[in-house]
């Protein structure tokens, strides 16, 4: 049985196709201003490497921000539930799934079958989200595929405001100004973001073992800056943008067989 | 819209409720034309006392205010640029900066120039409430303000020297009103008064009663424009008839099991103030067949509540239901300090184990699935202890949704955001 799983984040629309519950193909579009135009982007670049129609797939499940945009989904799930049902299936032991996007963080309990037990959401605030270190890494003048690298070079820990991407990104330019090292600064802005994340995670209680997906679980400085916070092994698996897609792919199995 | 299990009709005494609340604004605003005389001043204030200088006298409560200015989010966004403008905080609580923006643009948000009162009278129950009517006092050129301290503690410290405290500054307030107004007092109207509010307070907590019933026959949108009354003018006698009315009318609806949503599959609460220009978040919630039974707020900001002989809470028994005749002025007003020092919303202030205790028993007696707390920005008072209350929700294995928002400006409110947050609770109670 064939389903698909949309993602709609806040820098990117994610898709995932199954064939049972084998993931057969992925794809991604820029989210921009037209949900719609990035859903069918990235719909048909996964369809294309699968090799595959649409109408060749049984139910679509979308989850993210822009729900109800495009009409070839049949349903919807939360991506706190659809975390928790991929996480389980990509670490059997998971019970703690920590999703950092662009715009938004959030963590999710779960059991053995991936049913959400509990789960918490960042409010009104990039601070504790993927936007964070882009705009620190534009205030840096590094690449941002490079502030990972970076910060696992740093000698010194420096305290930095978590609370604001504002006042950090001054505070930021006032370290450069204090002949900071780049790579010190890189690690304060990992660990300033990490900071207000496991903050939240804790509201939830930490189980182990502990997932990090989204996009931001690209950056090893960032995940070095998780185990450091939560003080327990994180576990990355392959591809953790799309782990939101994924367990709306695998929603939209259940539902079919429902 | 998920499947409908009961039978639901709108209640017979609405429209009589919307022509009360509209009598209620149209008599303040035009008590000058007919003689009278107007106060402002909060919810919280001692609201009986005035009554003593007549029966056409009008009050304007400031948060009820607030909340109205709130829902025409065009008005309360030029209500709070203009205080704004005036160097007031964006942090200040949200009723009060829609108030006074009210006032500064000489518009009532009903119609018309803002009705300036003859005096403020009204009570330091919150930060706020400390400085606003000092603030509107001065913005309206001076008008005669009287505010009574009431920072007394938690209502089991509230012992007869605390009782005593309160008494004395509202007997000082009462020869504040003669002068003031140039009118004698009457203690008759205040001993009526007295025993209104007891009786509308009362029958209130005897409404919310009613909702423990599966199917509630009253959901907590509704509640809001129900309770408002005791926020309102809880002393006057068209509420407590009002009052009387509506259970007869709940009552008439849990026994033939007529339901506010006949989809209903799992009940929650929520703890305060809601989000005034979003509540639509309550139909959204409804659409998946969960029903919002209350909150502390709404039961109890002006119910007055008691624990029964088999420890469940109920209305709280009158005076008159105890046959006690008041006769002095003292004793009246020692009676509505009893009174109104028992109101459990009183606890918020003081004690964040008392207010997730109080929650809890909800919880257990409502037969509630999950809850529902709000950050509110826009009240630093009711929404202090929070984070506590959630951890005290997650210990007893309940579900819990905080989320963020502001009771009166809808500049921090994403509504969105919200929907979303509100999707994964649904998803945790098993209903989406």
């Amino acid at each position: 049985m064939i389903t698909a799983g949309i993602d709609f984040g806040a820098k990117n629309v994610k898709v995932v196709i199954l064939n049972d519950d084998k993931i057969v193909a992925r794809g991604s579009a820029l989210t921009g201003f037209d949900l719609k135009i990035a859903a069918k982007a990235a719909s048909e670049m996964a369809l294309k490497a699968a090799e595959l129609k649409i109408e060749d797939i049984v139910h679509i499940t979308e989850t993210g921000i822009g729900q109800g945009s495009v009409d070839f989904a049949a349903d919807s799930v939360s991506e706190v539930g659809a975390n928790a049902k991929a996480g389980v299936k990509l670490l059997a032991t998971a019970r703690t799934i920590i999703d950092v996007g662009a715009e938004e963080a959030r963590a999710v309990k779960c059991d053995e079958t991936g049913s959400m037990k509990d789960f918490v959401v960042n409010e009104r605030c990039a601070a504790g989200a993927g936007a964070f270190v882009e705009a620190m890494s534009r205030a840096l003048e590094v690449e941002l595929g490079q502030m990972g690298p970076m910060s696992l070079k740093a000698t010194e820990a420096v305290p930095m405001n978590a609370q604001c991407t504002v006042f950090a990104e001054s505070e930021v330019v006032s370290l450069i100004h204090n002949q900071t090292p780049k790579a010190n600064i890189a690690r304060a802005i990992h660990d300033a973001i990490a900071e207000r994340v496991v903050s939240m995670v804790r509201r939830l209680g930490i189980t182990e073992d502990v997932l990090l997906i989204g996009g931001l679980a690209y950056d090893v400085g960032f995940v070095d800056s998780m185990k450091h916070g939560l003080g327990v092994e994180v576990h990355v698996p392959e591809f953790p943008e799309y782990v939101s897609a994924y367990g709306a792919a695998l929603v939209a199995q259940e539902r079919v067989k429902e | 819209m998920t499947e409908m299990k009961y039978q639901t009709k709108p209640l017979d005494i609405w429209n009589e409720g919307k022509a009360l609340r509209q009598q209620y604004y149209e008599n303040y605003a035009k008590a000058h034309e007919r003689g009278g005389i107007r106060w402002a001043g909060g919810a919280w204030a001692y609201s009986a006392v005035p009554s003593g200088l007549g029966d056409d006298v009008w009050s304007l409560t400031g948060e009820p205010y607030g909340a109205s200015v709130a829902f025409n989010k065009e008005f309360a966004a030029r209500c709070q640029e203009a205080i704004e403008a005036k160097g007031f905080a964006r942090d200040l609580c949200a009723y009060l900066r829609n108030y006074l923006g009210s006032v500064v643009l000489d518009e009532y948000v009903f119609g018309g120039e803002f009705p300036k009162p003859d005096f403020m009278w009204t009570t330091h129950i919150c930060c706020s409430h400390a400085k606003w009517y000092q603030i509107a006092s001065d913005l309206e050129g001076g008008v005669p303000f009287f505010c009574i301290d009431v920072s007394t503690g938690l209502t089991e410290d509230f012992n007869e020297r605390r009782r005593g405290y309160v008494v004395n500054q509202l007997l000082d307030g009462i020869d504040w009103l003669e002068k003031t107004t140039g009118r004698d007092y009457d203690d008759e109207k205040l001993i009526q008064a007295v025993y209104n509010e007891c009786e509308a307070t009362s029958l209130w907590a005897e409404i919310c009663v009613l909702n423990k019933t599966i199917p509630a026959p009253l959901d907590e949108k509704t509640m809001y424009s129900l309770y408002v009354f005791g926020t309102l003018m809880k002393h006057r006698p068209e509420v407590v008839a009002f009052y009387r009315k509506l259970r007869d009318e709940v009552q008439d609806r849990v026994d033939t099991k007529i339901a506010a949503v006949g989809n209903e599959q799992r009940r929650v609460i929520t703890d305060t103030q809601p989000p005034w220009g979003f509540l639509e978040v309550f139909r959204y919630l409804e659409k998946h067949g969960v029903v919002s039974v209350g909150s502390l707020y709404t039961f109890s900001l002006i119910g007055a509540w008691e624990v029964k002989e088999d420890g469940t809470w109920g209305p709280r028994t009158t005076p008159q239901q105890q046959g006690i005749d008041i006769k002095t002025r003292k004793q009246a007003l020692e009676i509505l300090a009893d009174w109104t020092h028992a109101r459990p919303e009183w606890q918020h202030f003081y004690s964040a184990h008392e207010k997730s205790d109080l929650m809890l028993r909800i919880v257990r007696e409502w037969k509630v699935d999950g809850v529902m707390l709000h950050y509110n920005r826009g009240c630093e008072g009711l929404t202090l202890n929070i984070a506590e209350n959630r951890l005290a929700f997650k210990e007893a294995g309940i579900p819990v949704l905080p989320f963020e928002g502001n009771m009166g400006d809808e500049r921090e409110f994403d509504l969105e955001r919200t929907k979303k947050a509100v999707d994964s609770f649904l998803e945790l109670l098993g209903v989406k």
